[in-house]
C-alpha cells in the first residue's frame, strides 16, 4: 500500500501544476470577421457609421445604461438593465427619471463606474462647454437622445434625468448612449485621437489593436461584470472589407471566419462550398415613402393601396436569393407593433388595376411620377435590380415610375429636406427609396407619422398629417405601462398600413456567412449584434 | 543644364499652385453633404449647423482654400472628418502601401514590357512579334477589376497559393520583408502591372523596329560591330521616349489604383481615395488628391531632368 501512496501523493503533488500548464496552454480562440465597413468604426465611446457599428466598437467596449437583449434569436428582444439596474419615471414630475446604478462595476483601466462617469459622459455629448466635450461623438448619438433636457447626479449610484416632454418611450434612447471612462481620457492627455487608440469602456471586450483602416482587435475582458455574458471566443479580428466579393473571396480563403452581408448572388456557391447562411427577422423596411402633399399623384389613397397590391414580394425575395422577407406593412409581421391592419397587403393585380381605374388612371390616362433612389449603399439592397423590378410591376397597373438616380449621400440630403423642397418638389420627385431603421417605436414608426416631424424638422418626409394618429402619438408619449404602450404603437401601425403611407416591399435579413469553424453565432432580430455569442 | 533645371523647376511652381486650386474646388463641385460623414442620415437640422460651423464649413470657399493652403505648406492637411484623424498621416501611411505596390507593379511591368517589345521589334512580323503584341494588347484592354477577380479565383481560392486580400497577416503596419508578407503583394502587383507592360510593350516595339532601320545601325553593323554592342546603342537612343513613357506609367501607378485596391482590399491611396469620395469627407479627399497630383508634378519634373542626361540634346533646346 505504501508505494501506491507515495505514487497517488506524487501525482496528486503534480496536479495543480498540470492544471495550471493546462490553462497558460489553452490555445487562444479567434475569430476573424469580415466586415462591411471602410473603416473601424470610431472606438471612443459613440461609434459612427450608423446603428449596424454599434455591435463592432459599440456594445463591445461599451455599455449603455439601459442595454438591448441581443443575445436571443427566436423573438424579438426587448430592454434591460445594463449599467442601470433599474429605472423609473417620477409620479409626480414624469419629465424626471430615476436612474439607480449598478455597483462593483470597473472600466477596463481599473476606474470605478458611478454617477459621477454618468454625468461626465452626458456632458461629453451634450455640453458643448465641457472640456470633455467631443464633436464627432455628439453628432453621433445627439440625435439618438432628443428627449434629454437636464440632469443631475443624486448620490454616488444614482442620476436624474429630465426629459423636455413627458416621453415615456425615453428608455428606448438609451441603449444607444454609451459609457467611457473619464479616467482614461484624463490619461490619454485629454485627447480624444488617444483615446480612440486605447479606448476604456466597461464591456464584454477590450481593445488589444487596432489598424485604421486594417483591422481591430477585441479581446475577451474576464472580468466583466456580467458573467451571463462573458465572451465565448478570446480573440475578434475585426477586418474591414468593404467590397462584397473582396469579402466572399476572403471567406473562401479561410482569411476570414465569418462575414456580413454576402451578395445574393453567391448564395448557392457559399452554401454548397459548406458555408453556413445566417439571417433573422431585421428591423429594416425598403419602401417607396410618398408624398402626401397637395399636387402629388400619391394624394390618392387608391393609388396608394393599388401599387402596395402591385408587388409581388415573393419575386422580390427570389430575386435577393431569400435573402429578404416580404414586407406587408412598416413593421415585420413578428413585431409586437404590427397590430392587426384592415387593408391586407398581397400580390392582387386585378384588385390593383380596379383601384387604379376607380382613382381615374389607364392605359391612356396613365399616372406618372418621379421616385428619387440610390444607386446602391448600406441598407439599400440590390437597389436598382428591385428598383427596376418595381418600375415593371408598377407599369402593369398603369404607373409610369421614372427614376432619378443619386448616390446614398446625397439620397440623405433629399431626405432629410422633405418632400416639400425645392430639391425634391422642384424636381418633380413625389416618393423616395430609402432602406429605413425600424428597431424602435420613435425610428420605427412615430417618426414617418407625427406631424410635428414633418421635413425639415424631422423625417415625416412626405407631410403625413393625420390628427387621430397625432393623438395617438401623445399618448404613447404619456403611456408608462408597456403593454398599454405596445397596444398604442399598433393602432398607429395599423393606420399606417391602412392609409398606406408608403409602398412596403421588402425586409432586409441582416445575412451572415460562417465557415465551418464558427460553432455557434446568435443573430439577434436587430442591428445591434451579441459579439459575446460568437463561439468557434 | 543648371539654367534648364532651374526653368523646369520653375515652371513646376505654378503648375503646383493649380493642381492645389483644382485639388479644393472639385470635391465641392460633387452632389451631396460632407456632413453626411459623421452625422446619422437623420440628424436634425441644429445638429448640422453645429458641425458645419464647428469644422469651419460655413465659411466662403475662398477664405477656406487660403487656410487650408496656408496649413498644407506647412505640411498640416487637415483633419479628417469622418476618422477625426490627421489628413497628413493617413495619406503618408497610404501613399506607403501604395508606393510598395505600385514599385513591385512598375518594376514587373517595365521588365516585361522592354523584354516582350525589344523581341517584337527585333522580330517584327515574326510569331514572336504576334505574341508579344497579343499580349500587350490585351494587358492594355482587360479590366483591372474583372483581371484582379480571376487572378484571386484562381490563385486564392482554387489554388491557395496567395491571400485575397490584405497587407500583410497583422496589416500594414507591421510590415516586414519576408516570404509571409510577400504574398500578399502578388496578386495586386501582378494585376496593376499589366497596363504598363502592354503600353510599354507597343512603345518599345515600335521604337526598337524604327530604330533597326536607320542608317547609323546599319553602319555600326557595317563597321562589323556585335549584336550586343549594336543593341546597346539602341537601347541607348530608345531610352528617353521609353523612359517619358515608363515616368508617366509609374506616375499613375504611384496614384494608386481605387479598384484594384479596393478589390484586394490594399490599404493605399487608391483605397484610401474610395473610402473618401463615398463618405463626402473634403479633408480627406482634398489632401489625398493633392499628394497624388503633387506626385505627378514631381514625377514629370525628375523625367525633364532625367532626359538630357540621357540625351544632352534636349538640355540645349
Amino acid at each position: 500500500m505504501k508505494p501506491i501512496s507515495k505514487h497517488l501523493a506524487k501525482w496528486l503533488a503534480v496536479l495543480p501544476l498540470a492544471f495550471s500548464l493546462n490553462g497558460s496552454l489553452h490555445a487562444e480562440t479567434v475569430a476573424r470577421y469580415g466586415i462591411s465597413m471602410a473603416d473601424i468604426p470610431l472606438t471612443t465611446g459613440q461609434p459612427d457609421r450608423g446603428a449596424g457599428a454599434y455591435q463592432f466598437t459599440g456594445h463591445t467596449l461599451y455599455d449603455p445604461l439601459i442595454a438591448w437583449e441581443a443575445n436571443i434569436s427566436d423573438r424579438p428582444g426587448k430592454l434591460v438593465p445594463g449599467l442601470a439596474t433599474g429605472w423609473k419615471v417620477d409620479p409626480k414630475d414624469n419629465k424626471k427619471w430615476l436612474f439607480t446604478l449598478r455597483k462593483g462595476v470597473k472600466f477596463h483601466d481599473g476606474s470605478e463606474f458611478n454617477a459621477d462617469a454618468v454625468i461626465w459622459n452626458l456632458d461629453k455629448v451634450l455640453a458643448d462647454k465641457s472640456p470633455q466635450f467631443d464633436a464627432k461623438q455628439s453628432a453621433q448619438v445627439r440625435p439618438r437622445i432628443p428627449s434629454i433636457a437636464s440632469y443631475r447626479k443624486v448620490n454616488d449610484y444614482a442620476v436624474e434625468i429630465t426629459t423636455k416632454e413627458v416621453d415615456a418611450l425615453f428608455p428606448y434612447q438609451l441603449p444607444w448612449f454609451l459609457i467611457s471612462s473619464p479616467a482614461q481620457w484624463e490619461k490619454m492627455g485629454k485627447d480624444w485621437s488617444q483615446v480612440a487608440m486605447h479606448p476604456s469602456g466597461t464591456g464584454p471586450f477590450k481593445l488589444d489593436k487596432l489598424v485604421p483602416r486594417e483591422r481591430a482587435d477585441l479581446v475577451k475582458n474576464s472580468d466583466y461584470w456580467d458573467k451571463k455574458r462573458l465572451a465565448k471566443t478570446d480573440r475578434i479580428v475585426l477586418v474591414p472589407i468593404p467590397d462584397a466579393m473582396t469579402r466572399v473571396n476572403a471567406l473562401l480563403n479561410g482569411q476570414v471566419d465569418l462575414i456580413e452581408t454576402p451578395p445574393p448572388d453567391v448564395v448557392p456557391q457559399l452554401k454548397s462550398a459548406g458555408f453556413k447562411l445566417v439571417q433573422n427577422v431585421t428591423p429594416h423596411v425598403w419602401p417607396y415613402h410618398f408624398s402626401t402633399l397637395p399636387g402629388s399623384p400619391w394624394t390618392d389613397i387608391r393609388v396608394r393601396k393599388a401599387a402596395n397590391l402591385a408587388i409581388d414580394r415573393d419575386a422580390v425575395v427570389k430575386l435577393m436569393n431569400g435573402l429578404a422577407t416580404p414586407a406587408v406593412g412598416q413593421m415585420d409581421v413578428t413585431s409586437p407593433w404590427f397590430g392587426k391592419p384592415a387593408f391586407k397587403i398581397h400580390y392582387d393585380l386585378a384588385a390593383a388595376r380596379a383601384l387604379m381605374a376607380q382613382a381615374g388612371y389607364n392605359k391612356e390616362h396613365p399616372l406618372v411620377a418621379k421616385v428619387i433612389i440610390a444607386q446602391g449603399g448600406t441598407g439599400q439592397m440590390l437597389s436598382l435590380p428591385m428598383n427596376e423590378f418595381i418600375q415593371q410591376s408598377l407599369a402593369e397597373i398603369n404607373i409610369q415610375v421614372s427614376f432619378e438616380v443619386v448616390e446614398l449621400e446625397n439620397l440623405y440630403l433629399h431626405w432629410r429636406s422633405g418632400a416639400a423642397a425645392d430639391i425634391n418638389a422642384g424636381k418633380g420627385i413625389t416618393a423616395i427609396n430609402l432602406g429605413y431603421v425600424t428597431a424602435d417605436p420613435f425610428y420605427g414608426i412615430t417618426r414617418f407619422v407625427d406631424s410635428r416631424y414633418v421635413a425639415p424638422n424631422g423625417v415625416n418626409w412626405g407631410g403625413y398629417n393625420n390628427p387621430k394618429v397625432d393623438a395617438l402619438v401623445d399618448k404613447i408619449r404619456t403611456t408608462f405601462n408597456t403593454r398599454t404602450q405596445d397596444g398604442l404603437l399598433s393602432k398607429v401601425h395599423e393606420i399606417m398600413v391602412d392609409d398606406a403611407l408608403m409602398l412596403w416591399v421588402v425586409h432586409d435579413v441582416n445575412p451572415h456567412a460562417l465557415s465551418p469553424k464558427v460553432k455557434e453565432f446568435v443573430q439577434a432580430q436587430h442591428w445591434f449584434q451579441d459579439l459575446t455569442t460568437l463561439r468557434m | 543644364m543648371l539654367t534648364y533645371i532651374f526653368k523646369r523647376v520653375l515652371y513646376a511652381i505654378p503648375i503646383a499652385l493649380s493642381v492645389t486650386v483644382v485639388s479644393f474646388i472639385l470635391v465641392y463641385l460633387a452632389p451631396g453633404d460632407p456632413l453626411n460623414a459623421i452625422a446619422p442620415a437623420d440628424a436634425p437640422a441644429e445638429v448640422i449647423q453645429a458641425l458645419k460651423s464647428a469644422y469651419g464649413l460655413d465659411r466662403p470657399v475662398p477664405v477656406q482654400y487660403g487656410m487650408w493652403l496656408l496649413r498644407a505648406v506647412q505640411g498640416d492637411l487637415g483633419t479628417s472628418i469622418a476618422s477625426g484623424r490627421a489628413v497628413a498621416g493617413e495619406v503618408l501611411s497610404a501613399v506607403g502601401n501604395t508606393l510598395l505596390l505600385a514599385g513591385f507593379a512598375a518594376f514587373a511591368g517595365v521588365l516585361a514590357g522592354c523584354i516582350l517589345g525589344a523581341l517584337a521589334g527585333y522580330h517584327r512580323g515574326s510569331w514572336i512579334d504576334r505574341a508579344a503584341t497579343a499580349v500587350s494588347v490585351i494587358g492594355v484592354s482587360i479590366p483591372h477589376y474583372w483581371l484582379g477577380l480571376v487572378l484571386t479565383i484562381v490563385f486564392s481560392i482554387w489554388l491557395g497559393w496567395f491571400p485575397a486580400m490584405g497587407a500583410g497577416p497583422d496589416g500594414s503596419g507591421a510590415w516586414m520583408w519576408d516570404a509571409a508578407h510577400l504574398r500578399y503583394l502578388v496578386l495586386p502587383a501582378l494585376t496593376l502591372s499589366v497596363i504598363p507592360m502592354g503600353i510599354i510593350t507597343r512603345t518599345v516595339r515600335a521604337l526598337v523596329a524604327e530604330m533597326l532601320e536607320q542608317e547609323f545601325v546599319v553602319a555600326l553593323r557595317a563597321r562589323g560591330l556585335s549584336g550586343r554592342a549594336v543593341f546597346r546603342h539602341i537601347a541607348k537612343n530608345t531610352a528617353p521616349t521609353v523612359l517619358a513613357v515608363a515616368g508617366l506609367q509609374i506616375g499613375y501607378l504611384m496614384g494608386g489604383s481605387i479598384l484594384v485596391e479596393t478589390v484586394f482590399a490594399w490599404p493605399g491611396t487608391g483605397y484610401l481615395l474610395n473610402t473618401a469620395i463615398f463618405q463626402r469627407d473634403i479633408p480627406l479627399l482634398q489632401g489625398t488628391l493633392l499628394v497624388l497630383c503633387m506626385f505627378f508634378v514631381v514625377l514629370n519634373l525628375v523625367v525633364d531632368i532625367l532626359q538630357p542626361l540621357i540625351d544632352p540634346r534636349m538640355g540645349r533646346g
